[in-house]
């Protein structure tokens, strides 16, 4: 089960990548929440999977999953909502003062004029 | 411990702080009237310390900075030290007094000025005063920021900013490759402390590493004291208003370089590099730089080839000082007398230069110019100025009986009686020792010549001159009085500094040489007898006069000189060159689009984790795995076909529900893996997101019918891959090895019982972890808030960006 | 943008009361079972969101005449206060306590600090989705 979920963040990361690199920003954006996705199955995988009860005490069961990186994924979870949130926002706006949403258009200039 | 020492050196940075408010709050005093109070209460605080020194007593106060590395901020007073903070302190006294009539509180930027000046004063205490080499590193590269700021204060015109570029690019070089001598001294005696350094100096002498740490330190006093080939920062200095010119690059931070071959005289006098390389670079400088002072036209042009000039002479006093070293004792050690002549002369130095500086600048300030083709006949109109001109130049050409004289004939008997000296082939090549210091001094004596009578005679031509010349007010030429008086007092009374000021420095310079009890020999003398040097003072007054006096005939010869070969252009080539190569550089990897970053982010990322997770052998696979389900293998296949789906469609829509499909399949997937929390959390934010996503893309365009380029998109589906495998590979390997022991036991016993909570995963969340989670809900408030600022406030005033 | 969402408005009526019961629950129930402040806060939101959805921006704003910012800054207040709160009692910051009071009528119950701490997350969580979607929502 680790290994096939292994795989399938890597899948994730794998999708995520390739529309992070493409010149369109919403695929870009797509690609950031795609990536950390991944990264919330591989932190989960990473601590073993169904390794005792849910981390409830109230259950009073032998084992429990270990809750750290649970309490990891969920703060992450959170934030890359709002970081998403602010990805798009800032991919509208952009659009709307520069009226494209290419990448390649949207160089920074480097001059020192 | 902090003492009052400490404070002494940080009371300049302490009081830098408030010039700003003193400059809004009385804008009506100016500001230099606050100012003047630090050094002068500094002076007096240093001048308590010359009755203890003179008893060859130090004070050394220890505050611990970085202990583990052995740096301290230990300051460490002793003569050396304390004719430098002297010289610091009563210069910047007068300086500080001057600069209140130089600069207009109406029109100048009083507020940087002071600041600025005050920063470089506590440097340059702290530079004289520390005994830990990083402390005293530290404090010279302050200086050298210092320097900058104050050359560059009339930022707005191109000379400064040019000048205060050049002068930090030689300076701090100079100072990272001291750094790196220090490091290697560190290296070889296990102690940043100097006086430690100098009690181990015997056992170093054969490392390896002694040579080279004296080439770098060496250089490190030579860009900084202007010494030949990196003078040509001293001259684009001048550019800096004049009291900075009097009192930074004249009288004090130029000096540091002496300063700091001085205090490391003990460490690598020994060797003959040593005495080759600092007088021979003096002498170099020496004549060098009096030769090229003649072909100035801009006062302040001379003034700054002669400091060079003069500082070559200082330190090459200091080189053939070294040879004292070779003899054990006092007892007919001809050579101590260098040392002495070193000092006295860097006294000397600072009193003539800094009151000729003044002087140009009140010529400046009356006149409008500073040009010599320009000016002419003041004599009249500025009688004052022009008195403390002559008896300035008088005493840098070396003329009776000013103080310059005495230390001027000081330095031919050095240079003289090195030719006797019998180690390292001076004997067979030293005569050329003395011949340079006798030409140099000819020049000297000519461009003296030069500032007083090209300035104050011949025919004045008001019409050449903006405003009409008028002597300046008295308090403008109070300052140089007092210098000027003091050239004719160390004149006539130069044993009132030999064992107060000069005998303590020479002992913290040759400690070797003194016994218990015993002490140097510095009397001064005017009168000599007719020795050799008084014949050769005699020379350079005859051929100099003559010379002067014939200068238009033979001033074209500076012509013979192309402009290609000067350092000058030297220098400009070089900063030119390396700007446009690393521009070429960067421009070819900083390319603007984002698509390029991230493709080295990824690349590297994917390379290095696979280059480690193989050469260390780290990979592994654990047999004892959880089971794998139907109904997981069916929800694998969903997630794996929505993100290709995802990845190739060009239908925005479909992207969108395709990553909610995402997310609301690996909600499912925390139900499996028994995390309910997260289950709920993951279904909630997607529904958020999925409205939210569709909120925005109302407006946004379709993605481009056009994709990229078949090409574009291969070399992204590789990298793509290789970052999903490298993934997967550490994913595995992670689940595999453990490394350390899991903390995650702590949970389910502590939870309950000290947190009194039975769903450990929130108990985390808002007690063991709390601080997290308050920085986490931190950074949501802050991109809520960017997202309201992105919407709500249109930038104004767009066009001024 | 004129629709006709007629289901959609009636279902939102009876549904929204039942999401923001459950939301309240979810909220308490946090120290012991699932939930807690980002989810009692999420679902919240979400609720708010089906409103805006149903009707329009207006209608909510008129409903619940909250700005949402201060609900996010008022959150983070109420975190950061509970973790100053302990230097009251000479601890280090953010530490948290509870104990077991008896009430009338509910009997005993629990109390912790850490409640207190939620209550600022559920805020901030609140505050910070709402914000957002409304920020976005106007500027069309």
């Amino acid at each position: 089960m680790e290994i096939l979920m292994s795989i399938l963040a890597g899948i994730l990361f794998m999708a995520g990548t390739y529309m992070v690199l493409s010149k369109n920003m919403i695929r870009i954006i797509i690609g950031t929440a795609i990536i950390s996705h991944g990264a919330h199955v591989l932190l989960l995988t990473m601590a073993g999977l169904k390794t005792g009860a849910p981390p409830l005490l109230g259950l009073k069961a032998s084992t429990y999953t270990d809750p750290l990186p649970q309490a990891l994924i969920l703060t992450a979870i959170v934030i890359s909502f709002g970081v998403t949130s602010f990805f798009i926002v800032l991919g509208y706006r952009a659009y709307k003062e520069t009226g494209t949403d290419d990448t390649k258009k949207l160089r920074g200039t480097d001059s020192y004029d | 411990m902090l003492t009052a020492l400490h404070f002494a050196i940080i009371a300049p940075f302490i009081a830098a702080v408030f010039v700003p408010f003193l400059y809004k709050k009385f804008s009506y005093i100016h500001t230099g009237w606050f100012v003047l109070a630090v050094p002068t209460l500094l002076f007096l605080y240093f001048l308590q310390y010359l009755p203890i020194t003179a008893n060859k007593q130090t004070v050394t106060a220890v505050l611990d900075w970085v202990p583990s590395l052995g740096i301290h901020f230990s300051a460490h007073v002793d003569g050396l030290g304390l004719l430098f903070a002297l010289l610091i302190t009563g210069i910047g006294m007068l300086v500080v007094l001057y600069s209140i009539y130089y600069l207009s509180k109406e029109k100048e930027a009083l507020y940087n000025f002071y600041t600025f000046l005050l920063m470089f004063m506590g440097a340059m205490l702290g530079v004289v005063l520390s005994d830990n080499l990083i402390v005293l590193y530290t404090f010279w590269e302050i200086t050298s920021l210092s320097s900058f700021l104050l050359i560059s204060y009339w930022y707005e015109r191109e000379k400064s900013r040019y000048g205060a570029l050049k002068s930090m690019l030689i300076t701090v070089m100079g100072g990272f490759a001291m750094l790196v001598g220090f490091v290697m001294l560190y290296s070889m005696t296990g102690t940043f402390s100097i006086q430690e350094i100098i009690a181990s100096a015997d056992d170093i002498t054969s490392h390896n590493l002694f040579i080279p740490a004296m080439l770098v330190i060496l250089l490190g006093a030579f860009t900084k004291s202007a010494q030949f080939p990196f003078h040509i920062w001293l001259p684009d200095a001048m550019e800096a208003p004049t009291p900075v010119s009097a009192y930074l690059h004249s009288a004090t931070m130029v000096k540091a370089g002496i300063y700091l071959v001085a205090r490391l005289s003990p460490v690598f006098a020994i060797s003959g590099e040593w005495l080759w390389l600092v007088a021979g670079f003096g002498l170099t400088t020496l004549f060098w730089g009096s030769f090229s002072a003649v072909r100035q036209t801009d006062l302040k042009g001379i003034l700054a080839f002669s400091t060079v000039s003069q500082l070559g002479m200082i330190l090459s006093m200091l080189g053939v000082g070294a040879a004292a070293i070779h003899f054990d004792s006092m007892e007919d050690n001809l050579y101590v007398g260098a040392t002495t002549a070193a000092l006295f002369h860097l006294i000397n130095h600072a009193t003539f230069k800094g009151s000729l500086f003044m002087m140009v600048g009140i010529v400046d300030h009356e006149t409008g110019t500073r040009d010599i083709r320009r000016l002419g006949g003041l004599m009249t109109v500025m009688p004052i100025t022009f008195t403390i001109a002559v008896i300035g130049s008088f005493s840098m050409a070396g003329l009776p009986p000013f103080n310059g004289f005495l230390s001027k004939e000081m330095f031919f008997t050095a240079m003289v009686d090195i030719t006797s000296f019998h180690l390292f082939n001076i004997d067979n090549i030293g005569i050329v020792f003395p011949v340079v210091a006798w030409i140099a001094s000819i020049f000297t004596f000519i461009y003296s010549m030069m500032l007083v009578f090209k300035t104050f005679t011949g025919k004045m031509q008001p019409e050449k001159l903006d405003v009409k010349p008028h002597e300046a007010p008295f308090g403008m030429l109070l300052s140089p009085i007092v210098l000027i008086s003091l050239v004719i007092v160390f004149g006539f009374f130069p044993n009132i500094l030999s064992y107060s000021v000069i005998e303590p420095a020479m002992a913290s310079i040759l400690p070797s040489l003194l016994g218990e009890g015993e002490q140097f020999y510095v009397d001064i003398y005017f009168w000599h007898g007719w020795t050799i040097e008084l014949f050769m003072t005699m020379g350079v007054i005859g051929i100099g006069t003559l010379l002067y006096l014939s200068l238009r005939k033979w001033v074209a010869m500076y012509q013979v000189f192309p402009d290609t070969l000067t350092l000058n252009h030297v220098y400009d080539q070089t900063i030119v060159g390396v700007e446009r190569m690393s521009s070429r550089l960067t421009g070819s990897y900083m390319t603007g689009f984002i698509r390029d970053y991230l493709l080295y982010i990824f690349s590297f990322f994917a390379a290095a984790l696979i280059f480690v997770l193989f050469n260390k052998n780290a990979f592994s696979i654990e047999a004892d795995l959880a089971p794998i389900s139907l109904y997981e293998v069916i929800l694998a296949i969903v997630l794996v076909s929505t993100a290709f789906v995802v990845m190739f469609t060009k239908s925005r829509l479909k992207a969108i529900i395709g990553l909610g499909v995402l997310g609301y399949t690996i909600a499912l997937f925390f139900v499996i893996f028994r995390a309910p929390d997260l289950a709920l959390t993951q279904l909630i934010i997607e529904t958020v997101s999925v409205a939210l996503f569709l909120l925005c893309f109302y407006h946004l365009p379709h993605i481009s019918k056009e994709l990229e380029k078949v090409r574009f998109r291969l070399g992204n589906l590789i990298i793509s891959i290789a970052v999903g495998v490298t993934v997967t590979l550490i994913g595995i390997t992670a689940n595999s090895s453990r490394l350390f022991e899991s903390i995650s036991g702590f949970f389910p016993e502590a939870s309950y019982d000290e947190a009194g909570g039975k769903n450990m995963v929130n108990v985390i969340l808002v007690d063991f972890r709390g601080f997290d989670t308050l920085l986490e809900i931190l950074v949501l408030g802050i991109a809520a808030f960017g997202i309201y600022t992105m919407i709500k406030l249109r930038l104004a005033g767009r066009n001024e960006l | 943008m004129k629709s006709n969402d007629v289901i959609l408005q009636t279902a939102t009526k009876v549904v929204l009361f039942i999401i923001l019961a459950f939301s309240v629950f979810i909220f308490f129930n946090g120290h012991h079972e699932p939930g807690g402040g980002f989810i009692g806060g999420l679902m919240t939101a979400s609720a708010i969101v089906l409103l805006m959805l149903a009707y329009d921006l207006e209608m909510v704003k008129r409903i619940l005449p909250f700005d949402f910012k201060v609900v996010t800054a008022a959150g983070l207040l109420v975190a950061i206060g509970t973790g100053l709160g302990s230097f009251l009692f000479g601890v280090p910051f953010l530490s948290q306590t509870f104990d077991y009071f008896t009430f009338p009528v509910l009997g005993e119950l629990e109390l912790a600090t850490a409640l207190l701490f939620d209550i600022g997350v559920y805020l901030v969580v609140v505050g910070v989705t709402l914000t957002i979607i409304q920020t976005i929502g106007e500027d069309q």
